[in-house]
């Protein structure tokens, strides 16, 4: 006999994933069922000393019925559709302080016939409401068990009641009395359920027709439903013409409100928590509480921008040091650069994000978990709202400021698939922190250090203004995106804020380590695959020999999307790589400048190649081959480009503070004489660098979290375009109004 | 008739209707809004909206709009808190 599942199902906020934490135990393996939109996770749950099962832990829902396919899952979870393995059994978990609401999913798992057993979680926050457990238990014939999984009570009990309940397979007493016309409206419907839906009971098939009259209608984003049923459920509405969800719905609750007042439970009614009241009174004030959350979001930012810096630079020096470590054991050989540079280059590039993943979550996690991201969807829903998105999209819109790959799995705790993608897809017009190295470089390099009237600093002033650009593009292209190629039916906002409490640190733990890992596997391959195309790009074809000397590969292509500048471009020397040694600044006149560069490795490899061939769409952006190729290798992560711009002058170990290299790009000159890179074509260029997509791991990341190429290739599409098109705009008029 | 969008913070009142677009009017009458429920105005979001509503011990937040699409059968007097 193969192993029973039983799926954990329940409202959202009542403690499901605490639960399945505590039934499975830390060591669960955790596998993931990828379903069409959602995942669920499983894991092994030990039920006595020789048996097991597997826990599968589906998605929160308030029903079963459905209209897109992120709710959907609910349905197709419990009954074994759409890909989902039939559960034996299904446990729902309810908040004991919310039963009215909470019983109502119980009333359509009960119709459905599916074997139930209910954990009453929460018991110890629900005071006086909290309900008796045996008079439930008696009322609706299956085993209810009172739980509070922070607190590891009644797990043991909740276990044996689910080893029980899989050989007996108690099914629920449920009768609700629905309207004479209704029932003759469900049969109709009824007739016309698809042959897999037919089996069971008259009780089943009803509920199966009820949630079809309910779920069915002409704009929804359900998935196999066959066009006969559409058709029934169509005419039977038409005919009907009664408010059938109103009498379904008044129905359910009526036979509830019943059961409860013969269980012993009184309706619930006023505030339940009275302290999460209290605490709201100032976290949701409309001053007080919006200068918290200002303070609150600041210290985030300042956390994934500057606290996880030490560790990006301790992952790279480790990095490094296998680097090292391998180069000094090996023979020198192409096997040898391709596993130094490539491979463990990859392998860097892809540690190199963790510290900032795992710190988001853990913020994240805490905020989910205590019941504060409720509070920021609310607060900031009225500005998320203008761009067509939900008050959740602002976390991970905002983290995009520190990178772009935490915040785009950040998106995961939005619930609408169209709103995720929409949210990715603008996440990496944020200017993250690896902007920052290049934005520093060209002001540095061709903004003169002055003060424009006196007091306000030019440079200062032209960074913010970058910040501020690539924050308008960015909401810009959310609001364009999002009535356009992301175009959904906007949905109105239903949030519910939960009660504060005290987040669970196993879980939020849990989280960290499950979206990290996910990221290495499945993002990571990505992007290791991308850096050994991209060092194969820029290293071959080899140069002959007596240039060699002179040679220095492209090592940095493991860089960090970090803050600080001064850590954040120290390419990793990756060892012995030769030119360490500058030219001279100044040996710079233009003519000779560009043999040199011409002479450079990386301008004969094929990298170096494709930036000439890049150069006719370059040029009217003010840009020319050098620039490609720095283009080239800033697809590995933007500050790269600096270091290959170095490479292409010659300049081994340049960063955005190298002298040298600021010498040399403006000792630069065009065909005309002209300096080649005046103010204007340092403009174009960090406005190309603030919209361009260039981060292979962003590109990764958007793949593997939208589980499709189709967004990481139009993301790729429309920023590239965009970007050129700004910068041709910027660069031909700047040109003709004489800058 | 009086809606939800129009009273005040801080006022209980009795729902005599639900309106609006079908799946979220049926996500409104699921977690219970039903008529003849009691709702109250808890407060409204600093930027003025959404609107944050206490129902059944719940506490609930949608936006202006569509509290507009929620009929009342009487905005009965301030609550006391």
């Amino acid at each position: 006999m193969s192993e029973a599942r039983v799926c954990l199902l329940g409202n959202p906020n009542v403690g499901k994933t605490a639960l399945f934490n505590a039934l499975t135990g830390q060591r669960g393996r955790v596998g993931n069922y990828p379903g069409v939109t959602v995942e669920c996770v499983g894991a092994p749950l030990r039920l006595g000393d020789d048996r097991t099962a597997e826990l599968i832990d589906v998605p929160g829902c308030y029903s079963l019925c459905a209209r897109s396919a992120e709710e959907q899952v609910a349905l197709n979870a419990a009954l074994g559709l759409g890909g989902f393995p039939k559960p034996d059994l299904v446990v729902q978990v309810l908040d004991a302080g919310q039963l009215l609401r909470n019983l109502y999913l119980t009333v359509q798992l009960a119709e459905l016939g599916i074997p139930l057993v209910l954990a009453l979680n929460l018991m110890d926050e629900a005071g006086d409401a909290a309900p008796d457990v045996a008079a439930l238990t008696r009322q609706l014939g299956v085993p209810c068990v009172g739980t509070s999984a922070r607190h590891g009570q009644g797990i043991e009990q909740l276990r044996e009641a689910i080893a029980g309940a899989l050989d007996e397979r108690p099914l629920a007493r449920v009768g609700v009395r629905y309207p004479e016309a209704l029932r003759r409206d469900a049969d109709r419907v009824a007739d016309a359920l698809p042959e897999a839906w037919q089996q069971g009971s008259v009780e089943r098939r009803r509920a199966l027709a009820l949630w079809a009259l309910m779920s069915l209608e002409d704009e929804d984003e359900l998935t196999g439903m066959s066009p006969e049923l559409r058709e029934r459920v169509r005419d039977v509405r038409r005919d009907a013409g009664r408010d059938q969800d109103l009498e379904i719905v008044s129905a359910r609750y009526s036979w509830l409100t019943e059961l409860l007042a013969r269980a012993g439970q009184g309706e619930v009614s006023g505030a339940a928590h009275p302290l999460t009241e209290r605490v709201d009174r100032v976290l949701l004030h409309p001053v007080a509480g919006f200068a918290i959350f200002l303070v609150l979001m600041t210290l985030v930012f300042q956390a994934l921008f500057t606290w996880s810096d030490p560790a990006i630079s301790a992952v790279e020096r480790g990095v490094q040091a296998v680097q090292q470590l391998v180069q000094g054991l090996l023979p020198e050989t192409v096997m040898r650069a391709l596993l130094v540079e490539g491979v463990l280059g990859g392998v860097g590039n892809v540690l190199v994000f963790l510290p900032q993943i795992l710190l988001l979550f853990a913020i994240v996690g805490l905020m989910e978990d205590s019941g504060y991201m409720a509070r920021v969807a609310y607060l900031m829903d009225r500005v998320m709202r203008a761009l067509g998105l939900h008050g959740r999209a602002f976390v991970p819109m905002f983290s995009g400021f520190a990178c772009a790959i935490p915040a785009v799995l950040a998106t995961r705790t939005m619930e609408r698939r169209r709103d995720r993608i929409l949210t990715m897809l603008v996440v990496p017009l944020m200017s993250c922190s690896a902007r920052l190295p290049i934005y520093t470089l060209v002001i540095a390099a061709l903004f003169p250090p002055r003060l424009i009237g006196g007091v306000l600093p030019l440079q200062g002033l032209l960074m913010v203004a970058m910040y501020l650009f690539s924050t308008v593009i960015a909401l810009v292209a959310t609001a364009v995106l999002g009535r356009t190629i992301v175009k959904g039916k906007s949905v109105p906002l239903i949030l519910e804020l939960p009660p504060y409490r005290m987040p669970s640190w196993l879980a939020v733990a849990r989280m960290m380590r499950d979206r990290s890992w996910e990221f290495v596997r499945e993002a990571g391959t990505v992007i290791l695959a991308f850096t050994v195309v991209l060092w194969g790009l820029l290293s071959f074809p080899k140069p002959p020999a007596s240039v060699v000397e002179t040679s220095a590969a492209p090592a940095a292509l493991v860089a960090a999307p970090e803050a600080l500048p001064a850590a954040t471009v120290g390419p990793t020397t990756g060892a012995g790589h030769g030119a360490e040694t500058a030219p001279p600044p100044d040996a710079a006149s233009s003519p000779e400048l560009e043999a040199e560069a011409e002479r450079s490795p990386i301008a004969q490899s094929y990298g170096g190649r494709l930036g000439h061939a890049l150069e006719p769409l370059l040029r009217p952006l003010g840009f020319d081959w050098k620039i490609g190729v720095g283009l080239i290798g800033a697809f590995a992560a933007r500050e790269v480009f600096i270091s290959t711009l170095g490479l292409v002058y010659g300049i081994g170990d340049a960063d955005e503070n190298t002298g040298t290299l600021r010498e040399k790009l403006r000792a630069e000159r065009g065909p005309d004489g002209r300096p080649l890179y005046r103010p204007l074509t340092g403009l174009s260029l960090m406005v190309f660098f603030a919209v361009a997509c260039q981060c292979m791991s962003t590109v990764a990341v958007v793949y593997r979290e939208s589980k499709s190429w189709r967004w990481p290739l139009l993301m790729v599409v429309y920023m590239n375009g965009l970007a050129w098109a700004l910068c041709f705009a910027l660069y031909q008029l700047g040109t003709k109004l004489g800058f | 008739m009086p809606t939800l969008a129009d009273v005040a913070p801080g006022t209980r009142a009795t729902i005599a209707s639900v309106g609006g677009e079908r799946a979220f009017r049926r996500r409104l009458l699921e977690l219970g809004l039903l008529p003849g429920t009691s709702v109250e105005v808890l407060r409204v979001a600093p930027l003025g909206d959404p609107l944050e509503l206490l129902v059944r011990g719940c506490h609930l937040s949608i936006r202006r709009r569509e509290a507009a699409a929620l009929e009342l059968t009487s905005a009965a007097g301030e609550s006391a808190g």
